[in-house]
């Protein structure tokens, strides 16, 4: 979270900036789009009518290119009396904005935001006429404890009572290929959850039946085999210019997922389409290779005009926390400038450099935490990375910028994440290992981390 | 202000603002500079037999009188500041009083006694510099450090990296409430009757009185012009000047020079005794004195400066992380450096430096009633990193005699012992080395509960004659409130 503030102050200051000296911060650095002149309009001007729609080859529905992700709402500095961590009045406003200029799909889950989330959509989305938005959620049963049928159907029927809607636009079995093939079977198959979810689907109560994936591709190969006999409405898969040809971990590359779905004409809802932010946040002279030909585009822009250049692309999704990057995404889709070759060749130089900052691939999810011996694991990564792109993660005593390296590191690390929530504290119990969808080692790569910051508090690197 | 008194208040502004600023600084810069006016206090260079500096200290008083109470004590310089307001708010008068030998000398006696005896609290009650740097580590440090963090939050926001967070916490209820009620006494002795602490109670103050009435320089009354009107004695904060007997309880008089600067009739003057002089030279002589005396006094200072050494699970939020509670310890713990509990307790005056510099919040002041104030170690906030040796550069009194990191890495000050039921391997059920993993110098191992069993859950034992008793283990362990391996402290520091 704290990392979250740092973004929204540095953008109130760039805007700030750009406010007082608007004109030259347009001619010479080229602000976040707050320029009153060049190549695209301000923010003062988000179009509300020009927003890119795709229509699913499956319903015909006609889906807005940008989707709201649900799962980084606003939060309350406390949480409320009744436990909820959400700012509703903050989601009412920004679902207000995302449906008046051109937003209509609504990507959630029952355990996002700490189980906050559908109840916060749906409070947020029931204020406008139920065929002004599509409601997408998931059957989200991770843990055996609540693999049986029971179970599971009582999530899917609170979803819909969370959520305030009598039928669901899409409905996911979510995250299948964590946990392999035995949680596939476990959570949907042997239960006969599957099965049940096409019957409802049959009623209407569910309009489109699908799947997202993290993890084991077999699981993936597996389901779309049964295409045949299910017929999927769409798939979510992870897809931007890094995931492309350079997935991490137990994550396959979007060039052979996308592949798979364009050959059987399924459409394609993406998700991570920044990697949580890390594609927004470019180390510098990365960034400013892209800012060089658009000056007055955001890093992020570049992101999502390759995730919507992808013709089977149903909509993007994006976890919006502020306005301004509600404001940001709608401007990158409305309506859309699909990349040309050069583009895309430029984004794929990117990634190839991207890949030799060795940055942990967190995404920011939160599907890690809580981590039962209180570590912000997110929030360790976050900073890690932040040091690599600014260059601070200094690998010898030797470095040039060694001692103010090394004070940024340690200083911001006691600054993104209290002492007891650092990676000192990791006693390596793997709780958390299964339920990142990047595969990351948590408890190795908070180990890796915790020992350099030891290594840099001694001084002996 | 004449030359003698300019010169005084000008050291004494000093070397009191710098010794408020080294109970005050966290980082360690300050004391780079200034930490040597610590170790130029009477009392800890006693206890540290710093020889050098308690003969020149005693050389000078015999020289100048009791000088150092005016510009090296910084008790001393608090009570003049509180005295000078109020003569100047209340236009309050000092009086001659007679000595109170009975009280000087009783708390004198006890003052030793306690030291023999071992009583660390009531020495560290009494010794003056003790006394203000618990009044300024407690009662001024909060409040610089609050500045310090809003200046942290500033810069956050700017991304600089200049200032940095630093908690503030109650490191001893006991010895803030010490510091209150010594501010408070000290303060209110002061406000009314200017040095009535270090004339009545203070073992330095008696002791220093003792050689000051033999001291070569001296205030002396020019019995020729003075005319008994009793302005000195008004401004007297010793209360030491009998004006109309025209004589001067030398052994409490702090050379302070207000009676010279407040005469109208040159009838005192500070200086070497005078058999017979002409009345038409007095005040020539005084100025000659007066500038002889000055550089007396900055030859002194320049002594003492070379002196200078150095169920569902949902997604996102954060566990709520129980505080630990200090455990039990059958025998406290005191840095390395301390050599032993009984060194350590018969030289800490209890002045709270170490525990300002401490940036692990590893030291606080003891609970203890015979160790009142005197410094212990814990590891609920942190451990005694192997990098650090801060408070053994600042002890002023040898209490925690200077050790580089790698004798402190070799030092064994404690031992850890393994709490079995607290375990979470065994309690949760869950993997966890961190006591292991963080142990500087390898002396937790994991072993198997059951030998020869393959997937035997393996919990710590340690090596006692390697574990050098830092705490990490403690610190790190993930058993809340109570760690599953906790430090016990050693009587005697050896090295391993």
């Amino acid at each position: 979270m704290s990392d979250n503030k740092n973004k929204i102050v540095r953008r109130d200051f760039l805007k700030l900036l750009g406010g007082g000296t608007a004109a030259a911060a347009a001619a010479f650095t080229g602000c976040d789009r707050i320029a009153p002149t060049g190549g695209r309009k301000t923010t003062a001007e988000v179009p509300t009518d020009s927003m890119t729609y795709r229509t699913s080859s499956a319903t015909g529905d006609k889906v807005s290119l940008l989707g709201y992700g649900c799962m980084r709402w606003p939060l309350l500095a406390t949480p409320a009396p009744d436990g909820n961590v959400i700012d509703q009045a903050a989601v009412n406003d920004l679902v207000d904005y995302a449906i008046a200029h051109g937003v209509n799909y609504f990507d959630t889950s029952p355990v996002y935001v700490q189980g906050w989330s559908e109840k916060a959509t749906g409070i947020a989305l029931s204020r406008h006429p139920r065929d002004k938005y599509l409601i997408a959620t998931k059957l989200s049963n991770f843990g055996p404890q609540i693999w049986s049928r029971e179970a599971s159907i009582a999530m899917y029927h609170k979803s819909l009572n969370e959520l305030q809607v009598d039928y669901l636009d899409y409905m996911l079995l979510h995250a299948i290929g964590l946990g392999g093939m035995d949680a596939l079977k476990g959570r949907y198959l042997d239960n006969g959850i599957l099965d049940y979810l096409i019957e409802e689907r049959k009623a209407g109560r569910i309009r489109n039946l699908g799947f997202s994936y993290h993890g084991d591709i077999k699981v993936f190969d597996y389901l779309l085999s049964l295409h045949d006999t299910v017929k999927w409405d769409f798939v979510q898969i992870q897809l931007n210019y890094i995931d492309w040809e350079h997935a991490t971990g137990n994550n396959t590359n979007a060039l052979y997922l996308y592949g798979e779905l364009d050959k059987r004409n399924i459409p394609a809802i993406i998700m991570e389409p920044l990697l949580g932010g890390r594609l927004a946040k470019l180390p510098q002279y990365l960034a400013a290779r892209l800012k060089q030909q658009r000056p007055n585009e955001s890093v992020a822009s570049w992101a999502f005009r390759y995730a919507g250049s992808f013709p089977k692309v149903l909509t993007v999704l994006s976890g919006m926390t502020y306005l301004e990057h509600l404001q940001d995404n709608i401007l990158s889709y409305a309506p859309l400038e699909p990349l040309n070759e050069q583009e895309f060749e430029l984004l794929y130089d990117t990634a190839r450099l991207m890949m030799e900052y060795s940055l942990i691939p967190c995404t920011a999810c939160q599907y890690c935490m809580p981590c039962p011996y209180g570590i912000d694991i997110p929030s360790v990564f976050l900073h890690y990375n932040k040091c690599l792109s600014e260059h601070n993660v200094p690998a010898s005593s030797q470095d040039e910028n060694y001692r103010q390296a090394r004070r940024a590191f340690l200083v911001g690390y006691d600054r993104s994440v209290p002492k007891l929530r650092q990676a000192s504290h990791c006693i390596a119990c793997n709780q958390c290992v299964p339920h990142c969808p990047q595969s990351i080692k948590i408890p190795q790569e908070l180990r890796r981390i915790d020992d350099y910051v030891e290594q840099l508090k001694r001084e002996t690197l | 202000m004449g030359v003698l008194r300019l010169t005084r208040t000008a050291l004494a502004v000093v070397l009191g603002g710098a010794l408020t600023l080294l109970f005050l600084d966290f980082s360690g810069t300050i004391h780079t500079y200034f930490g040597w006016m610590a170790k130029i206090q009477f009392l800890p260079a006693l206890l540290a037999v710093n020889v050098v500096v308690v003969a020149a200290l005693i050389l000078v008083t015999l020289l100048l009188g009791r000088i150092y109470c005016s510009v090296v004590c910084p008790l001393g310089i608090f009570q003049d500041v509180v005295s000078r307001i109020s003569r100047r708010v209340i236009k309050r008068r000092q009086s001659y009083s007679p000595e109170k030998k009975w009280w000087r000398y009783s708390v004198l006696a006890l003052f030793v006694a306690a030291i023999a005896a071992g009583l660390g609290s009531v020495m560290a009650l009494l010794d003056p510099y003790g006394i203000f740097g618990r009044m300024a580590a407690q009662l001024l440090s909060p409040i610089y450090l609050w500045s310090n963090n809003f200046l942290a939050y500033m810069a956050e926001r700017t991304d600089s990296y200049l200032f940095y967070h630093v908690d503030v916490w109650l490191t001893g209820l006991g010895t803030l409430l010490v510091a209150v009620v010594s501010a408070l006494l000290i303060g209110y002795l002061a406000w009314r009757n200017g040095r009535t602490y270090c004339n009545t109670i203070c073992p330095v103050g008696t002791v220093l009185g003792v050689v000051s009435r033999f001291s070569l320089f001296k205030h002396r009354f020019n019995t020729e012009t003075c005319n008994s009107c009793g302005l000195c004695a008004r401004d007297c904060k010793a209360s030491c000047i009998d004006s109309k007997n025209k004589v001067i309880d030398y052994s409490r008089c702090v050379t302070c020079f207000n009676c010279i600067d407040v005469c109208n009739k040159n009838a005192m003057r500070y200086g070497l005794p005078i058999k017979k002089k002409p009345v038409e030279d007095a005040s020539e002589s005084q100025v000659d004195m007066g500038r002889r005396g000055m550089l007396t006094v900055s030859a002194a200072l320049i002594a003492t400066a070379t002196i200078k050494a150095q169920e569902m699970k949902m997604d996102g939020g954060l566990a709520v992380i129980e505080d630990k509670q200090v455990p039990p310890r059958q025998m406290h713990i005191v840095p390395p450096g301390a050599q032993s509990i009984r060194n350590f307790s018969q030289k800490c005056v209890g002045c709270q430096l170490c525990v300002t510099q401490c940036p692990n919040q590893v030291l606080r002041p003891s609970t203890d009633l015979l160790r009142l104030m005197q410094p212990e170690m814990s590891f609920e906030r942190g451990y005694c990193r192997p990098e650090c040796t801060r408070c053994s550069d600042v002890c002023p009194s040898g209490a925690i005699e200077r050790i580089d990191t790698a004798q402190k890495s070799a030092t064994q000050i404690g031992h850890a012992v393994w709490i079995e039921k607290n375990c979470v391997v065994l309690a949760d059920g869950v993997f966890c080395d961190n006591c292991a993993r963080h142990c500087p110098v390898g002396a937790i191992q994991m072993v198997a509960r059951e030998a020869g069993v393959a997937d035997s859950p393996k919990t710590p034992v340690v090596d006692t004659e390697r574990c050098i008793g830092c705490g990490a283990c403690e610190n790190l362990c993930p058993a809340r409130p109570f760690s599953a391996i906790y430090v016990e402290g050693h009587c005697m520091h050896r090295i391993v």
